[in-house]
């Protein structure tokens, strides 16, 4: 074993990849959420973004049209899940564990004939000078656009929620929707709005996964992304700088265990590729131990269903 | 009724509005002129929500049209409301508790303003009408009063020609109550008009140049408050003859009930009370009334007699039985009784229909047969025993305990409590939003069984409440607890300074 055969700018750089379909899907989840709606489909909508970006990739031969076919499915399959929840009033919890089963049965079926199949080339975009800097640059700015896109997502996330009378009329339908309601919003379609976003970033977040990460279709690709996704929600306290940080602890974990298998480490390799699970089971418990400031975050009626008082 | 009278600023003429079969609106007509308090009174149940979320836009009538400002008037949304001038404060705050009081007057704004232009008006706002409030504190934090300043500046800031109010002083404490009304009377002097809606009849003498009465889902009348007595006025209201309770007649002295002593008990939050240095008995045929500001401690105090908290630093003693360490249930094993203030999730179950609310708190197992079945005969008979013994408005004992207003719910829960006949009462805060009537009737129901030999203790804000059926009050400020003294023996003025030097 010689851990000098870890190349550690190399390794920031490939755990930002690894992390970015987390922190696409853990973004909207995290924008759903503050709207008062837990959508527990965040994998179903992970995998059927990662089989539609990848088929339309293949047959389209662009990887960005793909990632935009990606963020469609994963919409219109969350329009499915607002429908039953918002419009039929059905329960948050059960239609989201319904919604992930369902999205990955069907990806399967639509997946079959690719299995295999190699995918287009998303190009990385160095951005000039930066990405010369020795050690820096080959960690950050050397990357691909839809990394560069969860970026700045993070922030104009935050800045939507903190800043902006929008994010807040969001937080406030998310905190109390009677109160909301009764000062005249739209909860329904507020929620609507946040669920097909949701629906969209954890879309991108799968196609990023067929696309750009592994880069090719296999069935149940995404492996439990969606699940740590909604985990980071939690271990961010709704805090979108928080979940990025969460996302790249998590990502860098699943790189480095990869890295230790590869230069022989003594350690069993099943032990290893639990290491990122372990973590976060590990996070959670801290965060829910710590009463005061990791739960404040949680929306009032977060998972409630809506009903108009007449 | 005329159609156009002087001033008018708004109108509503033949209002109808059904829910199901029942009619909550029938007919109403009313007028608010400009620059004036209109009162709007009535029993729970009698219509006045209703026909002001109709005004407010929230619920549109089935018939009936309203003018404003002599022009036609039909809001589809608080929205249409607020931008032609209505604005609304609501009795039960609709404020967000995360957020901050900024953050929540913004969300109430329809348009979006610079920060520090909104900053600087909302401060004038504040000035202007002694409406103080820390902006940048988390509504979570503040007190019933604070919050509803912070809901009278985002009305305000809209600079409404109509602003209604409803039920505002229902939490409200006396001080409070005072310096709201002093807002009211100057935005009434400015030209604001101001539709008051409450069942407190002494207030609305105080403060309302005209009361229209709803009785019923009609109106009764307009009258104006300044010619008749409160109680010329609310026997209007509830369409016959009030009386008052008479405080028992404490017989039985020797026999103490309940001593407690508290020597000092941390709250369980950072945003609690510590109780410091309590000492209180309670006697056979007895009532405690333990005044105070809400926030001062009542709640912790209801924890440690209820036994949902239990705290070494507590001696509670019950007919010579220590029982600081024993649970709710076991209380209630032994012939204690509760009402906590909080009706929905407290004292009661949303979820479940008053048959198993009857149930849920039946410590003796009155309502159970061999084998753990339940008795279901004997249930119905005593929840129907309540419903009608204490008028709660209900389609039937199977109605969801959430689909009762709070009143009725209030009025349940403290019958049940009685029903079951408890040899000590601890109740908090028993006429909370209950109409002057179904209010005469709780504590007239509290007195009866102190009568036959019960001890009640009776945590209330409302002074007047005390005073009328206590035989000791005491008065709990910042988590102490006065010397409970003989109610005849106390003078007003005295209340004042022990609770005065704690409200500021």
């Amino acid at each position: 074993m010689d851990l000098s055969e870890i190349n550690f700018a190399v390794l920031v750089a490939s755990l930002i990849v690894a992390s970015t379909p987390l922190v696409l899907a853990a973004l909207g989840e995290l924008i759903v959420e503050k709207s008062g709606v837990l959508n527990l489909g965040v994998e179903g909508m992970m995998i059927i973004g990662a089989v539609t970006g990848f088929i339309v990739g293949v047959e389209t031969g662009s990887a960005y049209i793909g990632m935009m076919a990606a963020a469609m499915a994963g919409a219109l399959l969350s329009l499915l899940f607002a429908f039953i929840i918002l419009i039929m009033q059905a329960n948050q919890v059960a239609s989201g564990l319904a919604l992930t089963i369902f999205g990955l049965g069907i990806a399967a079926l639509m997946g079959h004939p690719y299995t295999g199949v190699k995918s287009p080339q998303i190009s990385t975009i160095s951005i000039p000078f930066i990405s010369e800097i020795p050690v820096l640059g080959t960690m950050f700015f050397q990357h691909d656009l839809i990394v560069y896109l969860s970026l700045i997502s993070v922030l104009v996330i935050w800045y939507f929620l903190n800043r902006m009378r929008a994010g807040l009329i969001l937080r406030s339908v998310g905190e109390d929707h009677d109160v909301a309601h009764s000062l005249g919003y739209r909860v329904v379609t507020i929620r609507f709005l946040a669920i097909t976003f949701g629906g969209a970033m954890a879309g991108v977040g799968g196609g990023y996964l067929s696309l750009v990460r592994v880069p090719q279709w296999t069935e149940g690709m995404t492996a439990g992304a969606g699940w740590i996704a909604l985990a980071l929600v939690v271990f961010s306290g709704w805090r979108p700088f928080r979940l990025l940080i969460g996302a790249y602890i998590f990502g860098g974990i699943t790189i480095l265990q990869l890295n230790l298998q590869a230069i022989g480490v003594n350690i069993n390799i099943a032990l290893l590729s639990m290491a990122p699970y372990l973590a976060t089971i590990l996070a959670l418990v801290v965060i829910s131990m710590s009463r005061f400031r990791g739960n404040r975050g949680a929306p009032g009626c977060l998972g409630r269903s809506f009903v108009k008082i007449t | 009724m005329n159609n156009k009278i002087e001033n008018t600023l708004f109108q509503c003429r033949a209002i109808n509005k059904e829910f199901g079969n029942v009619r909550a609106n029938n007919d109403i007509s009313i007028n608010v002129r400009t620059s004036q308090i209109h009162a709007l009174l009535g029993e729970n149940g009698a219509g006045k929500s209703t026909l002001v979320k109709i005004i407010y836009g929230l619920l549109q009538p089935d018939t009936g049209s309203m003018t404003f400002s002599d022009k036609e008037y039909s809001p589809k949304s608080p929205k249409d409301a607020r931008a032609l001038g209505v604005g609304m404060v609501f009795q039960h705050f609709s404020l967000f508790e995360p957020l901050t009081a900024f953050e929540n007057i913004v969300v109430g704004l329809d348009k979006e303003l610079g920060e520090k232009e909104l900053h600087a008006s909302v401060i004038t706002l504040s000035e202007s009408y002694g409406l103080e409030v820390n902006l940048s504190s988390f509504i979570g934090d503040l007190s019933a009063g604070e919050r509803q300043r912070v809901e009278i500046i985002r009305a305000l800031i809209q600079k409404p020609k109509l602003l209604i109010m409803d039920e505002p002083t229902s939490v409200l404490t006396p001080f409070e109550c005072e310096s709201l009304f002093k807002t009211l009377k100057k935005l009434a002097s400015e030209g604001t008009s101001i539709l008051y809606i409450s069942h407190k009849l002494k207030e609305i003498a105080d403060l309302c140049d005209t009361a229209s009465v709803l009785r019923k889902g009609a109106i009764v009348g307009e009258y104006d408050p300044k010619k008749m007595t409160p109680r010329e006025l609310g026997e209007i209201m509830v369409g016959q003859s009030l009386f008052e309770p008479k405080r028992p007649v404490a017989t039985n002295k020797s026999n103490k009930v309940l001593s407690v002593k508290i020597n000092e008990v941390k709250p369980d939050t950072q945003f609690g009370v510590t109780l410091k240095n309590i000492d209180l008995a309670v006697y056979q045929s007895e009532i405690l009334g333990i005044g105070g500001v809400a926030g001062n401690g009542q709640e912790e105090l209801m924890q440690i007699l209820t036994g949902e908290k239990k705290d070494r630093n507590v001696s509670i003693k019950y007919m010579d039985n220590d029982i600081e360490m024993l649970n709710p249930r076991e209380r209630r094993e032994i012939g204690l009784a509760f009402a906590p203030e909080e009706r929905l999730g407290h004292a009661a179950v949303g979820n479940l229909n008053l048959l198993d609310n009857s149930l849920i708190t039946d410590p003796k197992k009155r309502f159970q047969k061999k084998m753990g079945f339940i008795d279901f005969g004997e249930l119905n008979a005593y929840t129907n025993e309540i419903i009608e013994k204490f008028n709660v408005k209900t389609t039937g004992v199977s109605a969801l305990a959430s689909s009762l207003s709070g009143g009725n719910l209030q009025k349940f829960v403290v019958g049940r409590e009685i029903g079951q006949k408890p040899s000590l009462f601890i109740v908090n805060q028993p006429t909370w939003g209950v109409d002057a009537l179904s209010a005469a009737n709780i504590r007239q129901a509290i007195v009866d069984i102190a009568n036959t030999g019960a001890a009640i203790i009776l945590i209330s804000q409302d002074l007047d409440e005390i005073l009328e059926i206590s035989n000791k009050v005491a008065f709990l400020t910042n988590g102490n607890l006065s010397i409970p003294t003989n109610t005849m023996d106390i003078k007003t003025d005295e209340i004042g300074a022990i609770m005065g030097g704690i409200s500021d």
